[in-house]
């Protein structure tokens, strides 16, 4: 089932501006041709959610991430003190630009762990918190999320009106770790020649997979990524930067994209649910625990899973390592209270290093980029001429 | 009982709740002062049951912090964590508490000790944050007790049923780990005679409780749920487990009871049953109660009764002949209805309308704490269409008087009140002329 529009024998410029204008689209373009060919929704919100599930069933699963629109039916539904996201992913379905058949959510913080009560309210069809353990330390959270997604799968089933075989999560499990191979070499590509793809030419490359069915994401990353390799570009005297702060809302794509004038953001956290397994999950035993066993062992990092593992700022230190970073771009968006609170720690522990930060507190819905672009270019200026 | 008697049983719960609460707080000092340290634990699932059968002191920071806004100091503390990198829009409490550890336990209530373990469990996420903190600041042990909530609106399963057990396998294996960790920190084994003890004073303390709430269904009500309810709750949480917290609730249902067979309410002359949903204004706590009081106003329950002593109000009771299996059983089911009573609490509120006679319920959303406050504008749309009962929705903070306007507030509840009589007003029959309905939304 193809959902995008025809992207094949086109040049990569246009195919990377497709991919622009689909992911800025508010009214979902892709999701709503799933639907007109007969295709069921699951609205997943951030930050990771296993997709393999839902993909089994035969349902297109949809990373519900906000979007840049007014919140004017979803405003009444909540308080002031909010993020934005909470707002703007109700908006989208209670002004019908997204349709769902089912909502899941996830207890990845105080704010968003109302949402599945609040869209319940408002939606007739299921709207859960998928329990994804807080406690990954214990012996017995493997099991535990096993069990758990053995719910889901059976919630996912009612919805489907089908049953979910081994096999099939089976599958599901081959095409999701085709896709993160995939996405794991695009973001070897960041790394290794930034000048060869844009800030936001990636970022939407990594956020289709959340609008798409795998296959259709897949296919069209192997044909993206050699058509990426083989440009000319040269590199430019630009600051290699990692960006950290959107593990949950977004920044805006023109932030992005006024980030990446004077920076290469060569690591980030930018839709990290979709890329938060990093290994190919084991495609032999019990699907289901395999995948739990991935999320918990074999997993990337985010100030909403708790892990004593993983200190966050060790592992942003470590992130920016790798990446052969210059500096950090800590970010968090307007009251996220663990991004708030990740922030000071992020802060403390690249003071101690010495490691350069640029702070900004951000909103998807933020539209004036002047007086932040100013900040961004005299701090890469401190930095390549102080 | 003689007149005497009866005049001294009568505020019992509150003269001795109040200084059970300064003994604990001076125990708390002295424990600093000899340089010894304490397990942190919040209200949601506070563990006291295991933690006192180790005999370790107790230390609830949600506590320590709002001490700090109801003795109105709590803006020293808040610019203190500001200046330290914290932002403006995060927990109040959080902040509060990271400004005492920066003073080296310094608090208006005496010295609080430094933490030696924290333990928490995943009813409010910020919990874990604020932990974290802590490991970075001290380098101590951090225990996160995952608790599965309700999955789905209306979706509890219980005990005996394949989902519910499953969840409280996982909660049972947690707890045997924590013990593991509180053996390392004290160096002794557990004494499970002693855990046997501390949950069966538990036990009596949660139907003590559940009485208690129960009991103001009374006309008048017995008890104020907004202020002297946060005094029983006190002593519930700092309290659990031990012998004190025990005999404080027998003698407080002894006391409520008497109230209640003798129609004794309290000072303000009911005329307008509450329900209060939310976390107190404590910048202005004894005020906020005031404007509703002078109009005849009394919170007759409280959601805050219910979450903030971590579902302890449902009086659970332990098998103390399987301690372990029943304490993960217990802990499953009461910290899930603390969520419940803060994601789900329309259905609970709205079941509570016809019996404990509700005339209105008071949203209060606060800025500091979104666990509570993100669906409460929700809950209140859903209340006010399924059963069209008059509301009122203010808006403020526990912690932060820069977000609290008492002119605004007193505007609001004035024309609440104002709505609610002429409402009542309307509503009463009057021969020849059929009764009106109006919405007190449509006057405020």
């Amino acid at each position: 089932m193809t959902t995008l529009d025809d992207w094949r024998d086109r040049p990569l410029d246009e195919v990377l501006a497709l991919c622009r204008d689909t992911v800025e689209d508010p009214d979902y373009p892709t999701v709503r041709r799933w639907r007109e060919l007969g295709g069921k929704v699951v609205g997943h919100f951030q930050v990771y959610s296993p997709q393999e599930i839902v993909h089994a069933a035969g349902m297109l699963p949809l990373k519900v991430r906000g979007a840049p629109v007014e919140p004017d039916q979803a405003d009444s539904r909540f308080g002031s003190y909010l993020c934005s996201i909470l707002k703007t992913s109700l908006e989208l379905v209670l002004s019908e630009r997204v349709e769902l058949d089912m909502f899941l959510s996830h207890p990845i913080c105080d704010a968003a762990r109302n949402l599945a009560a609040i869209w319940g309210r408002n939606f007739p069809y299921p709207c859960q918190i998928l329990y994804l353990p807080q406690n990954a330390n214990s012996q017995y959270s493997v099991t535990y999320l096993r069990d758990e997604y053995d719910r889901l799968k059976e919630s996912v089933e009612e919805v489907a009106g089908r049953r979910v075989s081994d096999d099939d999560l089976r599958r599901s499990i081959a095409l999701y770790n085709d896709n993160r191979r995939l996405m794991r070499e695009l973001y070897e590509l960041k790394r290794e020649t930034p000048w060869l793809v844009s800030a936001e030419d990636g970022y939407c490359l990594v956020a289709l997979g959340g609008m798409i069915p795998v296959e259709e994401h897949n296919e069209l990353m192997r044909a993206v990524l050699p058509m990426l390799r083989s440009r000319t570009a040269k590199p430019q005297d630009r600051v290699r930067v990692v960006f950290e702060g959107a593990f949950c809302e977004q920044p805006p794509l023109d932030l992005v994209r006024m980030v990446g004038r004077s920076c290469y953001i060569v690591d980030d956290d930018f839709l990290i649910g979709l890329r938060f397994i990093l290994e190919d999950v084991a495609s032999d035993g019990d699907p289901l625990h395999n995948l739990a066993h991935a999320y918990l062992e074999t997993s990337s990092y985010s100030p909403v899973q708790h892990d004593n593992r993983k200190l966050k700022e060790e592992m942003l230190l470590d992130r920016i390592e790798r990446s052969g970073a210059e500096a950090a771009i800590v970010g968090a968006a307007k009251m996220c209270e663990p991004g708030l609170e990740e922030q000071v720690a992020y802060i403390q522990a690249l003071d101690k290093t010495g490691m350069p930060y640029f702070v900004n507190e951000f909103e998807e819905n933020m539209t004036s980029f002047s007086q932040l672009e100013l900040q961004v270019e005299t701090f890469v200026e401190n930095l390549l001429f102080g | 009982m003689n007149d005497r008697q009866e005049d001294s049983l009568v505020g019992r719960g509150n003269r001795d709740g109040a200084e059970l609460f300064r003994d604990w707080f001076e125990s708390l000092n002295d424990t600093a002062e000899r340089g010894e340290s304490a397990a942190y634990v919040f209200v949601m699932g506070s563990f006291n049951e295991i933690l006192k059968a180790f005999d370790m002191p107790v230390v609830f920071p949600e506590i320590n912090s709002l001490q700090t806004a109801v003795r109105r100091v709590a803006h020293e503390f808040l610019d203190e964590a500001e200046d330290y990198g914290y932002s403006p829009d995060i927990c109040g409490y959080v902040k509060a508490d990271v400004a005492v550890q920066l003073r080296g336990g310094e608090h208006p209530m005496g010295r609080i000790p430094k933490p030696s373990l924290a333990v928490y469990t995943n009813a409010c996420n910020t919990y874990i944050k604020w932990a974290e903190i802590w490991q970075r600041m001290y380098d101590i042990p951090i225990f996160t007790l995952d608790v599965p909530g309700t999955r789905q609106a209306g979706g509890q399963t219980w005990p005996g049923e394949r989902r519910f057990e499953a969840d409280r396998r996982y909660v049972e294996a947690q707890i045997r780990e924590l013990i593991g960790v509180c053996e390392q920190v004290t160096g002794n084994k557990l004494d499970i005679d002693k855990l046997r003890q501390t949950m069966g004073y538990a036990n009596e303390m949660s139907s003590g409780w559940a009485r208690v709430l129960e009991l103001n269904r009374s006309h008048p009500s017995i008890f104020n749920a907004l202020t002297d309810g946060t005094i029983f709750l006190g002593v519930a949480n700092g309290l659990r487990g031990t012998e004190a917290g025990a005999r404080y609730f027998r003698e407080l249902v002894e006391e409520m009871e008497h109230k209640a067979a003798r129609g004794i309410g309290t000072l303000t002359e009911e005329q307008h049953r509450l329900v209060f949903v939310g976390v107190p204004c404590y910048p202005i706590f004894r005020r906020f109660n005031e404007l509703f009081t002078e109009w005849g106003g009394t919170f007759v329950s409280s959601t805050y009764l219910w979450f903030a002593s971590g579902g302890t109000n449902r009086g659970y009771q332990y098998d103390l002949a399987k301690p372990i299996e029943s304490l993960a059983e217990g802990l499953l089911l009461f910290v899930r209805d603390a969520m419940d009573s803060m994601f789900h609490q329309y259905a609970m509120v709205r079941d509570m309308v016809e019996e404990f006679a509700i005339d209105g319920v008071v949203f209060h959303p606060i800025k500091s704490c979104r666990t509570v406050s993100t669906g409460l504008a929700d809950s209140r749309r859903a209340l006010m269409d399924d059963i069209g009962i008059p509301s009122l929705f203010i808006e403020s903070d526990m912690m932060d008087r820069r977000v609290v306007s008492e002119a605004q507030i007193k505007n609001r509840v004035d024309a609440f009140f104002e709505g609610l009589i002429s409402r009542q007003q309307h509503s009463a029959p009057i021969a020849g002329t059929p009764a009106q309905s109006g919405s007190v939304e449509e006057v405020v």
